[in-house]
Order: structure tokens, then sequence, then C-alpha cells
């Protein structure tokens, strides 16, 4: 009724083309440059010409005439720059000290570099999960791809008879040797390829399938591994050994930190933007001109990518492997982290991996009969510990789903004003 | 090659002679062709032909449940019509006819069968140049205005995966996330920039989602009711918005609108739907004159 | 292959099917109601075979069986109840993941409590029986588990189609909200879809455990992950379709191993997913459905 009194009734219809400036949609200051959208190549040279004096520390400086290109300016950058150079400072010289002692030491160390190996994959987990809204359970297939490439190609030449004393060793793989580095970059590259193998099919339709679909391939490619077939490369169900370890704690924290990064920086750019695009939206996201199947896939990819990266380290850190070490469990035990650490939160999965890993270590006494006065619990024997890890994970999806960081990265002004909050508290209930 | 259908007015001439706010180039930039979207049993869009000219503002209004959204998801890409083609610059980028059981349960008007098939999914509509905004906002709800707006100038970003992730197209971000900021300060958010995009009124979100839809570089924008939930003077603004930015821009505007002023004051011409059918198009003055476009307002038109 | 010896593999086959066309059910009834895929039920059914091996070593059969079948129930609906309702109105990897979590813990609680070494299955009197046809030899569990899951099928196509808790179910699994609207008591509703699944798992691990004789912790993942790839196959949400998968998995499965691929016969599985998923999305008999804009 009422749009029909409008629509007949309206004698003051505007005057049309006048270009009338003001009200909320005025441009502030500049007149928002006719070129710009259309041609798009209007753009001042405002923000790249004007920053000289400042330093490029988070990628883009912000322009003289205030617009803001990057993140709102913190006051507390340098505090923040200078705790991290002192955390950073910490924890290398705490790792060196280990390193120093490394015979007293070993079981922190074991759990440092097995958690450095848990980063990767959760990081890499996350990426897809977290970041692309992708569900994919392919964690301990793309990571057995890895960690056969690279054992099968780092083993020296001179101990394969040993190792493959069962079976012999297919010919032409004899005398192939690459070097840890190169081995591992290719085990990416080949999860990578398979992933991309299985996301053309599933990720063009519903991604709901993706879950299973990886699920399976984990599984399939257990098999395969251990199929009398392969025997001559995989050495079937007795496994490969002597695969070189890493010789000092820097080493897997270091290609970890590489991993990381780069994942990091992937997500602060534009591909990343794209990738929570589609997670927050796909609707939006495909009239943004972003193509979903491309997306998903990239992200697919990338992630399985560093899957096989931390499939690498994992052999490279057990030093020997067989097919049973890539059951389902490994792709839950990362899971695990990731919703531990917050789905979304590289942070997040960073802490998660240390905290796991740890907790594995410190819980296994749950596994151990336990004897308190002369009375044994019988509650403590082995298997304890997962049931209480797959409560935990029950615990964290029901009851507090946002995990240790929820979808925020780490930072000190967080950390910081949590200090502060805290002792403000309790500063008021001393008063 | 189709045109020859007589139960729908052929429109084509007439941009022509309306299209005069524009730059005065005469090109037909959206031609739709007897587009029929039917969902299972309902025809929801029934045999809709229309032309929209370079540099026109088109209003498209009806009753609610009339089909206009689906017209402009059919537009964009979202949904495959049932038959029917529309071209974009001449271009013929959606064409297709009934398959499979639609063949039997087509329920459109008899009108052209068309011959292909041609599926485009909407972000490569997108990429030819047609952005749009949603009727139910549909903003990015973890970013940041920022960010809602830079996300679209990926599209026409050049740079790789690896380029992109190690900083070597830092011209090229710097340029997008400069356009980016312009055009959040064009719709007067410049302050809000870094909060989160669904912290703001509704009537800010319906500016940022235009903002956005400009990031991509659209030669024609669609706008699905982009005054709902405004006030009276929110939506006076937004009258003189649309115009700054289809002359800034160089733009042509396609717009889904109930509030008659808004769109009495804007549109260079109108097209009537009601019930998945054109029931009227002309100018404003004719369409507020027009008896049957009255009718279906009040519902004492044809009822089927 | 002689054809005694084919026709011997065709009746294992759709033994093994039926037990499977059980279980997918199971998987495409709650995909259909809830759009979760439930990584617990081929769980639910691991955890049935154990009821079972301890129900009946300490009454006889007859009252067993049902003891068994209640308990995996009353676990299935548990399991909704407590990792899957209050997750209602959270985002639907959260679900997914609770779901995952669920299928872990009773992997882990199994192995906890029953250890990891295969448990033998018990001899439910009769249903090892073997039968004879000229060449052809075989038991009657054999030949019982296609009648049954067919029967079991044909009622419950008749529940669903037919009454009203049926209608409930069709109308919740279109739309939640607008069934809740028209006074559908949603959650009973989907109570009694887990309900139905479990029996049924319950009923299929009875014929698929007294065939295979022995249970571990891992023995529903696998046959879980077969089953619901036998629900997409028959398109995700028909009940027929599931059945119809099922049995063409447990079939082409059986004939695999029987030329001596049986390496492989898992993987044909995970390879039938991605080839139905690029020529046919909807599976055989599943519709198109399209999101609202």
């Amino acid at each position: 009724m009422r749009i029909l009194k409008n629509m007949i009734f309206s004698s003051d219809a505007k005057d049309l083309g006048g270009n009338v400036p003001g009200g909320a949609f005025s441009s502030a200051g500049s007149s928002a440059g006719a070129g710009t959208g259309a041609a798009g190549t209007g753009t001042s040279a405002a923000g790249a010409g004007t920053g000289a004096g400042n330093k490029p520390a988070g990628g883009y400086v912000p322009g003289s005439d205030g617009h803001a290109y990057r993140k709102k300016k913190d006051p507390h950058t340098r505090r923040n720059s200078l705790l991290t150079i002192i955390a950073a400072a910490f924890v290398i010289c705490l790792m060196a000290f280990y390193q120093k002692n490394a015979y007293d030491h070993s079981y922190a160390i074991s759990i440092i570099e097995r958690s450095a190996v848990y980063v990767v994959a959760a990081a890499a987990m996350n990426l897809v999960t977290g970041f692309t809204g992708l569900f994919s359970l392919g964690a301990a297939g793309f990571m057995a791809i890895g960690a056969y490439t690279t054992a099968v190609l780092t083993i020296p030449t001179e101990v394969r008879a040993n190792v493959y004393y069962m079976n012999g060793i297919a010919p032409w793989l004899e005398n192939l040797h690459m070097p840890v580095a190169a081995a591992m970059i290719l085990g990416g590259l080949i999860s990578a390829g398979f992933a991309a193998l299985i996301g053309i099919p599933v990720l063009r339709l519903k991604s709901d399938y993706l879950a299973i679909a990886t699920l399976g391939f984990s599984e399939i490619i257990r098999t395969i591994l251990a199929a009398p077939m392969m025997d001559t490369v995989t050495n079937g169900s007795y496994g490969l050994n002597n695969i070189p370890g890493f010789t000092n704690i820097f080493q897997p924290l270091i290609i970890a930190a590489i991993c990381v990064a780069a994942i990091m920086l992937l997500l602060h750019s534009s591909y990343g933007r794209a990738f929570k695009a589609v997670r927050d939206d796909e609707v939006a996201a495909e009239a943004m001109g972003i193509n979903l199947f491309r997306t998903k896939e990239l992200s697919f990819v990338i992630s399985s990518f560093f899957m096989g990266i931390a499939g690498g380290m994992l052999a490279c850190f057990m030093r020997s492997i067989d097919t049973r070490t890539f059951q389902i469990t490994m792709t839950y035990n990362v899971l695990l982290i990731v919703v531990l650490g917050g789905i979304g939160s590289i942070t997040g999965s960073i802490i998660g991996a240390f905290l796991i890993n740890g907790g594995q270590e410190w819980l296994r006494f749950l596994d151990e009969p336990l004897t308190v006065g002369g009375v044994t619990i019988p509650l403590f024997r082995p298997g304890f510990r997962m049931v209480i890890y797959s409560i935990l994970l029950m615990v964290v999806v029901l009851f507090w789903r946002r995990g240790i960081m929820g979808d925020k990265e780490f930072s000190w002004n967080h950390l910081l004003g949590m200090f502060h909050r805290k002792k403000k508290t309790e500063g008021g209930a001393e008063s | 090659m189709t045109d020859q259908k007589g139960n729908s007015v052929p429109a084509s001439s007439e941009p022509a002679e309306r299209a005069t706010s524009g730059s005065g180039r005469l090109q037909n930039v959206l031609h739709v062709e007897n587009v029929t979207m039917q969902f299972g049993g309902v025809v929801a869009v029934n045999d809709l032909t229309l032309d929209i000219g370079q540099g026109e503002i088109v209003a498209l209004i009806g009753p609610n449940g009339a089909g206009k959204t689906t017209a402009f998801n059919v537009i964009t890409g979202v949904y495959q019509p049932t038959n029917g083609r529309i071209q974009f610059l001449g271009d013929t980028i959606i064409e297709n006819h009934p398959k499979g059981k639609m063949k039997k349960n087509y329920l459109g008007d008899p009108a052209v069968i068309y011959p292909g098939s041609m599926v485009k999914t909407p972000d490569r509509i997108t990429k030819l140049g047609i952005a749009r905004t949603f009727q139910n906002i549909r903003l990015f709800k973890a970013m940041s205005v920022f960010e809602n707006v830079l996300i679209a100038t990926h599209m026409r970003s050049k740079a790789d995966v690896f380029s992109a992730t190690f900083g070597l197209n830092r011209n090229e971000e710097l340029e997008n996330r400069e356009l980016a900021m312009e055009l959040i300060g064009m719709v007067g958010l410049k302050d809000e920039a870094d909060s989160p995009a669904t912290s703001l009124p509704y009537g800010r979100q319906r500016r940022l989602e235009i903002a956005r839809a400009l990031a991509t570089r659209p030669k024609l924008l669609l706008l699905d009711e982009p005054a709902a939930g405004m006030n009276p003077q929110e939506t006076e603004d937004l009258a003189d918005f649309i115009i700054r930015i289809k002359n800034d821009f160089n733009l042509t505007v396609f717009v889904i609108e109930h509030h008659m002023d808004l769109v009495m004051s804007i549109s260079d011409r109108i097209y009537v739907l009601n019930f998945g059918k054109l029931i009227a198009q002309g100018t404003p003055e004719e369409i507020q004159k027009d008896q049957v476009v009255i009718d279906a307002y009040l519902g004492t038109g044809k009822t089927n | 292959m002689s054809l005694a010896t084919f026709v011997q593999q065709l009746l294992t086959g759709v033994s093994l099917g039926g037990a499977y066309a059980l279980i997918a059910i199971g998987y495409t009834m709650v995909y259909g109601i809830l759009r979760l895929i439930n990584f617990a039920h081929g769980d639910l059914f691991m955890m049935s075979g154990y009821f079972m091996i301890f129900a009946i070593a300490s009454m006889p059969w007859f009252i067993a069986i049902p003891v068994a079948i209640a308990g995996t129930v009353l676990l299935g609906i548990g399991i909704e109840k407590a990792a899957y309702r209050p997750l209602r109105r959270a985002p639907r990897m959260s679900v997914m993941i609770s779901a995952i979590g669920v299928s872990y813990l009773l992997q882990n609680l199994a192995t906890y409590l029953f250890t990891a070494i295969p448990m033998a299955y018990p001899e439910i009197p009769g249903l090892k029986k073997i039968l004879t046809f000229g060449p052809v030899t075989t038991s009657l569990v054999t030949i019982l588990t296609p009648i049954l899951t067919v029967v079991l099928t044909i009622i419950l196509l008749q529940l669903v189609g037919k009454t009203k808790i049926g209608m409930a179910m069709r109308a919740v699994s279109k739309d939640t909200e607008a069934s809740r609207l028209m006074g559908i008591k949603v959650d009973s509703t989907i109570s009694f879809t887990f309900f139905v699944g479990s029996l049924l798992a319950a009923i299929g691990a009875l014929l698929y455990f007294t065939d295979r004789m022995t249970v571990y912790p891992f023995s529903g993942s696998l046959p879980g992950m077969k089953c619901f790839v036998a629900a997409v196959l028959g398109g995700i949400g028909s009940i027929p379709g599931a059945v119809i998968g099922g049995f063409i998995i447990g079939i082409s499965e059986t004939f695999i191993v029987a030329f001596g691929y049986s390496t492989f016969s898992d993987a044909f599985t995970f390879i039938l997913l991605i080839i139905i998923l690029l020529v046919r999305p909807t599976g055989l008999f599943g519709e198109a459905a399209s999101d609202k804009v």
C-alpha cells in the first residue's frame, strides 16, 4: 500500500544528473578519482612514495595522507618487537643449552623435535580446515607419502642392502640418493600431486565428501605402501630404517619455522584472503570473482605439500618408519592439535602441537599401573592415555569450541592486556 | 535471430532514446532474452526480455515474490536459467534450454527454445564486468571493512600465488589497498575501516557491499534493494551516490528497489515484474500512470 | 572361474552387500536429516559386535541378541544426544569434528577395555549351518543376510513413506526450521532416526560378524567408510539407493578378492567414490538440490 502511494503520488522526483556532494556518501577530501575504478590505474603514488623514513615492518607503509593501507598503527610496536626478540633469544639459548647437553636432555629434545613435526602438520591442516573451511582428513596419507619419499631417497646407499635384506631392492632405486632437503621437498610435491588428483572431482562438487575421500585415500595409501608388489621399494611390512636423522635440535625447528612462515605469508596475501572469503561465504566470494574450485584446490594442494614435508620430517625424526605409523590415529592427533589450538589460528596450532606432544609424554603414567598406598588403581593400564585424549577432543569440541586461541593469532598486546586486566581485578579485590 | 516473438515488447530501440544521462554511447550493455527460470513446478521468472543501454540506470520493480532477485541470480550465474539467453556487451554469456525431466515439465511460456547451452559460474561473470550486491547482505563476517573491499580486488590481480606469498607483487598489492581505501572513503566508512564488517549498522553494511562490488571494477552494477533498512535521509544520499558512481566509474546500473521515491528519482527506465512476468516497462512517468502496474501492486490485477 | 565358484562368490558378495546395505542406511538417513557424515556409525557397528560377545557369555542366545541390539540402539541414541544435539546451531564443521571425536573415543575405549587383540565372535546356533545346493556349499547366514536386508528395507520404506513419524523425518530432512515451525518435534524425530539407524547397524553387525568370526577395535572403521561410499553411490538421502549401493560394493569387493587382487579391494571403494563424483555426483537415485541465495 505504502509503496503504491509513494509510487503514484510522489511528485518530488529529484532532478537527474545533479552531482550532489555531501551526505554520508561524499568522499572525504579527494574526489575519489574518476578513473580509479574504471581504468584501474588512477591510483596515486601517495602510499608508495612517502614512506622512505618508516621501516616496512608489516610490509605496507601507511601513506602520509592518513590512508590506512595497513592495520591500525600500534603504539606498542617497538615494545612488541623487543619482546619478540627477547623471547626468540630465550628460546634459542634454551635450545642451545639442550643441544650442548644433548645426552642429559635427550627426552626433552625428542619432545621438541616431535612437536616441530606436528607444528607443520597442524599448520597445514589449519590452512585447509580453519582458513578455507574444507574438512580434509588426509593428514596421515599425505604424511606417509612424504615420509616414504624422504626415507627411500635418503637412506645411505651403502646400508640399503641391509635395510632391504628380506625383499631386495628395486634396481632403479639402488643408487638413487638425494640430500634430505631435496627429498623432503620432492615428498611434498608428490603429496601435492595426489591432492590435486583427489581435489578435482571432490572439490568441484560438494566439499562435504572431501572428509571421507581423504580418509579413504589415507587408508589406500597405507595398503598400497604395504602391498607385496611394492616390497622392493617400501620394504613392505618390514618398514624402512637407517633414515638419516636430525643431527641437532635446530634442524627440525628451522624447517618448521620456514614452513609456518610460508603459510602465514600465504594467509596474509591476497590468496589467503580469498581462502577466508570462501570459508566465510561461498556465494559472496563467487560474486567477487573468486573461483571456488580453483581457490579450494589451491589451498588443499598447498596444505598437502606441507603435510608431505611434515611426513619427511617425521621420517627423519623417527629414523625408522612402517605403514602402521600412518594409521588414522595420526590424522586424529593432528586434528586434536588444530581443534585445541583454535581452528583458524596458526599460532594456536603451534601451541597445541607443543601441548599435545608434551602431554603425550607427561601423561605416559596413565598407561602404567599406578599403585597408591599399596592399592593398584585398576583404571591405569595401556590405552587409558588415548581414551583421555579422545575425551579431551570431545570436551574441546563440545564446551570450548574456540580452543586456546579461537581464530585470533598470538599478539603481545593481547597477552599483556590479559595480564593487565587480571592485575587490575586483583587490585580491585584488595582495596 | 530469435526476436520474432510477439508477446513481449521488443525494447531494443528504447535505450537509445532514453540513455541520455550517460556518456552518450548507445551500446547495449545487457540483453536478456526470453529468460525463464523454473524450480520444480514453480516458474519464478517467465519469459523475461529486457535491455539495458550503456550509462543507464534501470530499475526492476514488482511486488514481493515477483521474481526480481531470481532474475538477478540468473544474470549473475548463480542459477542456470531453464530457457533463454543473456548477452553482455554483445556477447552471449548464458544460454540454456529445458533438458532432461524439465523437457516434459517445462511450464514457461512457449517462447523460443534456445539451441545452445552455455553455463558460466558467477566468478566468470563477475570477471566479465558484472558486479552485484545482495538483498540479504552477504559480507565476509570474520573480516574487517577494509578486508571486505580488498578481497574484491583479488580477481583482477595478476600475481601468482608464489609471488603474492613472498611479497613480490608489492606494487600491485599497494595499488589494490589504495583502491580499497579510496572506495571505503567514498562510501564514508573510512573511520570504520578496521572494524569488523558485521559491527556496522545495517545501512552502512549496504554501502560497504556497494564499495566491495565497485572494487571488482565492473561495467554493470546490479544492486539488489540497496535502500532496504535505510532511513529517508540515507535513502536520499544513496540516490545521489548511485548517480555519482555511475558517472565517475562510467557504469551502467540495474537496481531492484521497493523505495519508490528512490526508483523514480534515479531511474532512466523501469521494468515491472509480477508473478515472474514482465507486465510493464517505460519511463518513471509512464510507469506511475500505468493501470496494469497499479493493479498489480493493489492485487486486483491478474492473479494466475 | 567355473559356474559353481561364480555362484559361490556371488552368494558371498550378496551376503556381504546385505550387511553393508544395513549400515549404509544409517549413514544415508543421518546425512539426510542432519547433513552430517556420522563417522561414529562404523564404530557403533563395531561396539555392537562386542556387546554380543559379552551378552552371550552370560545368557542364552535368544536373550543375548535382543540385549546386544538394545545396547547398540541406546549407544546410538546416546551419541546423538551427547555429541550432536548440543551442536545443533554450531558450524557444520564442529559437528563433523564431534563425530570424529566420538569415533576416536569408541575406538580408543574399545582398545582400552577389550585390548587390540581380535576377540572371537560367538556362534549363534543354526546360523552357521552348512547348506549344500549341488556343487555350491554355503551357510545359512549367507542366505539369510540378503533376505533379511530386503525385508527390513521394505518395512523401513513403509515406515518412512506411510507413517506419521516417517512423514516427520522427511519433513525435517527437507527443512529443519520450517518443520519446527510446523510443530514437528525435531529433536525426537532426529532421535528416532538414530534409533532406526542403530537398530539396522546392530542387525548388520550380527550378520557380518557371524560371517567374519572376530571383532577388534578397528573392525568398524573401514566397513564404515565403505558403507558411506555405498550411500553416496546410491544417492545420499535415498534409502533404496543406499541398499543398492551396499550390494554393489559388497559384490564388487568379493569378486576383486576372488580374482586375487585383495590388496586393492579396499582401494576400489574409494576409486569408485571418485568415479561417482565425476560421473554422477547425485548418485544413482539422488536428486540435485539448489541452495537459496
